[in-house]
């Protein structure tokens, strides 16, 4: 790519200046149709009732308002709850899943290990077949798992994909650190601990955030697993928000009632919890950037 | 490209019994060391198996979870072909073979589902997957490197945001009260569409938004292919006097065939797969008749109406029509080129 840039400048004629100018144009448009949306959500958040109302594009408001913010953390708002119980699942399932994945790959990542193929044959037939939406509902109802944070827990521990990356990656490591532990007599779990653990931090580092960032992002499992308002994630408070807003809507454009709804979540309401739940993906997203692009290649170059 | 055959080139087991089989075949031993040979190999790897014992036992609980949670799903299959009662179970529940997807057939809301499903999923490829090409391609001349990693990074951001969030962002914009898109219509002098409960702009919605969301993600691939075409091949395209444009399309694209064709195959493959997560976020019974999809009304039937049977007769005849989609766009590119995924 950096070649090209120079035979570029052998050619500044009028018309590739002009198309280049068009590519410019419309790639910052382009950018736009990302960005605006977003900083539209943010100046909603901390709008009044009359600012928000208002038809047009927005790059600045007036009168800066905390109330939104006050609600999503009212008794009713629930934020601080759900907020909570979004970082449990995303801390705990991220801890569970990353353990489960280099409990599997490390005897996986043992070439003289007996039966390893049929083990990896095991984990390689999960990546083929899936049971579908109902059978996995109906397992989890009937391991009474129902309105249990295990549920969002249990079924993203194990992915045969995280695992076969991260057994790649412990095939790398030299097995010299290993065999002078064993000479050593240390036991296997030991040296998984003391020895692999510390020299694999770039796989686990890489494999903790697609985790994260999946229960994060994950919101179906909650809306069906969890009944009760004291496990509600964010996902899910965020999702019933803003159907609540649509019905009403709803409601309005068949029966033409606006003034019947005061007590309507507001969309700065909705606004200042889309901020919160997206608030720790920005916070982390030069991170989630690289470690994504990486993960891009690591699954490609294995095949 | 073959990341989703997650490694299967390391899969074929040549075992050194098999090795020395094939040995004692050549050079014709006698049986009696064969065997001998044979049952020395077993007690070392027996010996071996015990001496590792501890390996196996850390297997131990990933393995549970893979069986409760990937398998059982997988036998909670044959709900589809019984009689479900949730208390007895699939082998207590009586057989009724393929009764739900008869049923399935003759329910004239298929029909509806069918159409929905695969006119807005081949819409997303027609248009979403040319889509990432093109930016890459316009990217790759963008000589300010700031620029373009600016540009890059706020493309891959809604990569990342759950269609939760993306939803309330997109029915917010579409708002013909406070949204862009209704302020636009109205500087045009017309009457801004309610898009969100319009049968007739709701799936060009869905269309446009899914690209929004993908197509910055989506160039990273090509990227990375553009980054790995040999730099002689426009050097001497320069030579002979090409202008960008002439090596854009003799060159660049020529080069992305390989990839293009590998993403092309498995987005074929994934055709029954209208966007589950977009639609149920952002559909509404107005527009059921144009969005409703195979993958929401399992979801409706089976977990809001608890008909467990019917739904997972009805996830089941997707899932094997995306495997015959899948082989099948295989066999034809196959046919017609060098490439494929297996």
């Amino acid at each position: 790519m950096a070649s090209g840039r120079a035979f570029h400048a052998l050619h500044p004629s009028f018309g590739s200046r002009l198309s280049r100018g068009c590519m410019y144009v419309f790639l910052t448009l382009f950018a736009l149709s990302i960005v605006y949306p977003f900083w539209v959500t943010l100046l909603t958040s901390f709008s009044t009732v009359e600012e928000v109302t208002s038809l047009g594009f927005k790059f600045w408001i007036s009168e800066w308002s905390f109330g939104a913010y006050q609600f999503a953390f009212s008794e009713y708002g629930n934020a601080q709850v759900a907020y909570y119980n979004s970082m449990y699942r995303t801390v705990v399932g991220t801890l569970v899943a990353v353990a489960m994945t280099l409990l599997a790959a490390y005897p996986l990542a043992k070439r003289n290990l007996p039966a390893r193929n049929l083990l990896t044959i095991v984990l390689l037939i999960t990546l083929f077949f899936a049971g579908g939406l109902v059978p996995n509902y109906l397992l989890i109802r009937r391991l009474g798992l129902i309105d249990t944070r295990w549920a969002l827990i249990l079924p993203l521990a194990v992915n045969g994909f995280y695992i076969i990356i991260a057994r790649n990656f412990l095939m790398t490591i030299d097995p010299a650190y290993e065999d002078a532990a064993l000479v050593d007599g240390a036991g296997y779990p030991s040296i998984l601990a003391r020895i692999i653990v510390p020299l694999s931090k770039p796989i686990i580092a890489t494999l903790a955030l697609w985790t994260a960032v999946a229960h994060w992002n994950s919101w179906f499992d909650a809306l069906i697993y969890i009944r009760s308002e004291r496990k509600i994630v964010l996902q899910t408070l965020l999702r019933r928000m803003i159907q609540q807003i649509q019905e009403a809507l709803l409601g309005v454009d068949r029966f033409r009632a606006i003034e019947d709804l005061p007590t309507l979540p507001t969309e700065a309401a909705q606004a200042a919890l889309t901020i919160l739940t997206i608030g720790p993906i920005v916070l982390l997203y030069p991170f989630l950037q690289k470690y994504f692009i990486k993960g891009i290649f690591i699954g490609s170059l294995k095949g | 490209m073959q990341s989703l055959n997650g490694g299967g080139g390391r899969l074929t087991p040549i075992s050194a019994r098999e090795d020395a089989r094939e040995y004692a075949d050549v050079i014709a031993r006698p049986a009696r060391i064969q065997q001998a040979y044979e049952s020395a190999l077993r007690n070392e790897k027996w010996r071996r198996a015990k001496r590792m014992y501890a390996l196996y036992l850390l297997f131990l609980a990933p393995l549970a979870i893979l069986i409760i949670f990937r398998y059982v799903p997988i036998y909670g299959i044959g709900i589809a072909f019984v009689d479900y009662r949730y208390a007895k179970g699939i082998l207590g529940s009586p057989w009724n073979s393929f009764d739900h997807f008869r049923q399935l057939f003759e329910n004239p809301y298929f029909a509806r589902l069918f159409r929905n499903t695969v006119i807005i999923s081949v819409l997303k490829l027609v248009f979403g997957f040319p889509a990432p090409i093109i930016l890459a391609l316009i990217l790759n001349e963008v000589q300010s490197s700031a620029f373009k990693r600016t540009v890059q990074t706020i493309s891959y951001l809604p990569h990342f945001l759950s269609w939760v969030v993306l939803s309330g962002i997109i029915i917010e914009m579409l708002s013909p009260q406070r949204g862009v898109v209704g302020y636009i219509y109205t500087l045009l002098g017309m009457e801004a569409p309610v898009i969100m409960y319009s049968q007739g702009l709701f799936r060009p919605m869905l269309v446009v938004t899914a690209m929004w969301q993908g197509v910055g993600w989506g160039t990273i691939v090509y990227l990375a292919a553009i980054a790995g075409i040999n730099p002689e091949l426009y050097e001497s395209a320069t030579v002979d006097g090409a202008n960008r444009l002439q090596m854009a399309v003799r060159i660049t694209v020529p080069s992305l065939i390989p990839v293009i064709v590998v993403l092309f195959i498995l987005n074929v493959g994934g055709i029954m797969e209208a966007g589950f997560d977009q639609i149920l976020n952002l559909y509404n019974p107005l527009v059921f008749e144009v969005a409703d999809i195979i993958d929401t009304f399992v979801y409706r039937r089976g977990i809001l109406e608890r008909q467990y049977d019917y739904a997972t007769a009805v996830g089941l005849f997707k899932s094997v029509l995306n495997v015959g989609l899948l082989v099948g766009a295989n066999m034809i590119i196959r046919r017609f080129s060098e490439y494929g995924i297996w």
